[in-house]
């Protein structure tokens, strides 16, 4: 695996947890991995197994989604439903030949500024042990 | 509604392997409630089939959606009428009537199905369909109060329980419900054990499967 090979990954973000610990790991001046992108979303209830999908399609080396901690969902069950989702990807990527541990759903509260920066971080290491996505996009 | 189940995506993936460009049809009845066939359902199939073939670099395939109304009318089918030629394949998500009514309307084209489709039910909760009724063309829930021993009996008895029945579950799986066992209990709650004494009669299955593929003719809406 080359060694200068930078991960692509994709965070969905929950904005009542994740999102606003991502913003206090900012105020904290923890730093993360460059590799995760964040995309905000209204609960990880929102996430459905085609927008995890459509990011490997597109070339993610790798994708999390973030929520609440179990039982913190603010619309009660969104993470359970997001965790369903998840394992319904993994799933479909052991199908295809793909390391179901590219996607991963993690679950902090706002206040885990470190946790979050910490995910980031494992995430990051653990798509690098991967290597690249074996999915071939033509414009990467 | 019919009940439907997606097929494996390395059978799918089979079916397409000489597939340049496809087409896959949705339809919005039955497999859009049962989740298998649906708007949703058409999205994650394409998007799976072209990840699996980009995987390691593979032959592309360009996979187009499409939803159609119901693929079990003709008016419908006629929808992709002027665009169903421009694929190697179409693959359908409807129950198995979907793509004979495409294959019988667009005889140049190859149409595959995605879902091995199951049984007549409906969701007894949020992701779980149940068996209700085996289409035998002649209904006599009414002697069973509403439950039916044809489609819900594993040996579809007439005049159960059989000797496998135990504390209410059939002798073919611990998590399944005797049905003559909730017979039996229903007459009994409302008084009408005695019904059965009554000993039915054997069916006469011609008006099943076993009478050979079925028609039905409705003389004051044929034009
Ligand atoms: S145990 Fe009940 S449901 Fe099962 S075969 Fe016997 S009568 Fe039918």
């Amino acid at each position: 695996m080359s060694e200068d090979f930078e991960p692509k990954i994709l965070a969905f973000c929950c904005k009542y947890c994740a999102y606003a610990a991502a913003d206090l790991a900012g105020s904290m001046r923890l730093s993360y991995p460059p590799n995760v992108k964040v995309i905000q979303i209204p609960c990880t209830g929102r996430i459905d197994i085609v927008h995890i999908l459509k990011a490997i399609e597109d070339g993610a080396d790798g994708v999390y989604v973030a929520g609440c901690m179990e039982g913190d969902c603010h619309f009660v069950s969104g993470n359970l439903r997001a965790r369903k989702r998840v394992e319904y990807v993994k799933k479909t990527l052991t199908e295809l030949g793909i390391e179901p541990e590219r996607v991963e759903i993690y679950n902090l509260s706002s206040a885990m500024g470190p946790r979050f920066a910490e995910i980031a971080h494992e995430m990051t290491d653990r798509i690098r042990k991967l290597g690249p996505t074996p999915v071939k996009t033509r414009t990467v | 509604m019919i009940v439907a189940n997606r097929k494996s995506l390395s059978e799918i993936l089979d079916m397409v392997k000489d597939c340049n460009k496809i087409l896959v049809a949705g339809c919005k009845g039955c497999v859009t409630v049962c989740n298998v066939g649906g708007l949703k359902e058409v999205q994650v199939l394409a998007s799976c089939l072209k990840i699996a073939r980009k995987k390691d670099g593979g032959k592309p395939l360009e996979v187009e959606e499409i939803l159609l109304e119901r693929q079990c009318d003709p008016e419908y089918i006629e929808q992709v009428k002027d665009t169903v030629g421009n694929y190697d394949a179409v693959v359908s998500m409807a129950c198995g009537v979907g793509p004979q009514f495409l294959s019988e309307a667009y005889p140049n084209q190859k149409f595959y199905p995605a879902v091995n489709t199951t049984f007549f039910g409906g969701a007894v909760a949020h992701g779980i369909w149940e068996e209700r009724c085996a289409g035998c063309g002649t209904c006599i829930i009414h002697y069973f109060d509403g439950l039916c021993p044809i489609a819900r009996c594993s040996k579809s008895l007439m005049n159960g329980p059989c000797g496998g029945s135990s504390h209410g579950k059939c002798e073919i799986a611990e998590d399944l419900d005797c049905i003559w066992d909730m017979i039996v209990k229903k007459k009994m709650a409302q008084g009408r054990l005695d019904d059965l004494r009554y000993l039915t009669p054997a069916k006469d299955w011609r008006t099943a499967r076993d009478g050979g593929p079925r028609r039905s003719i409705r003389e004051e809406l044929t034009k």
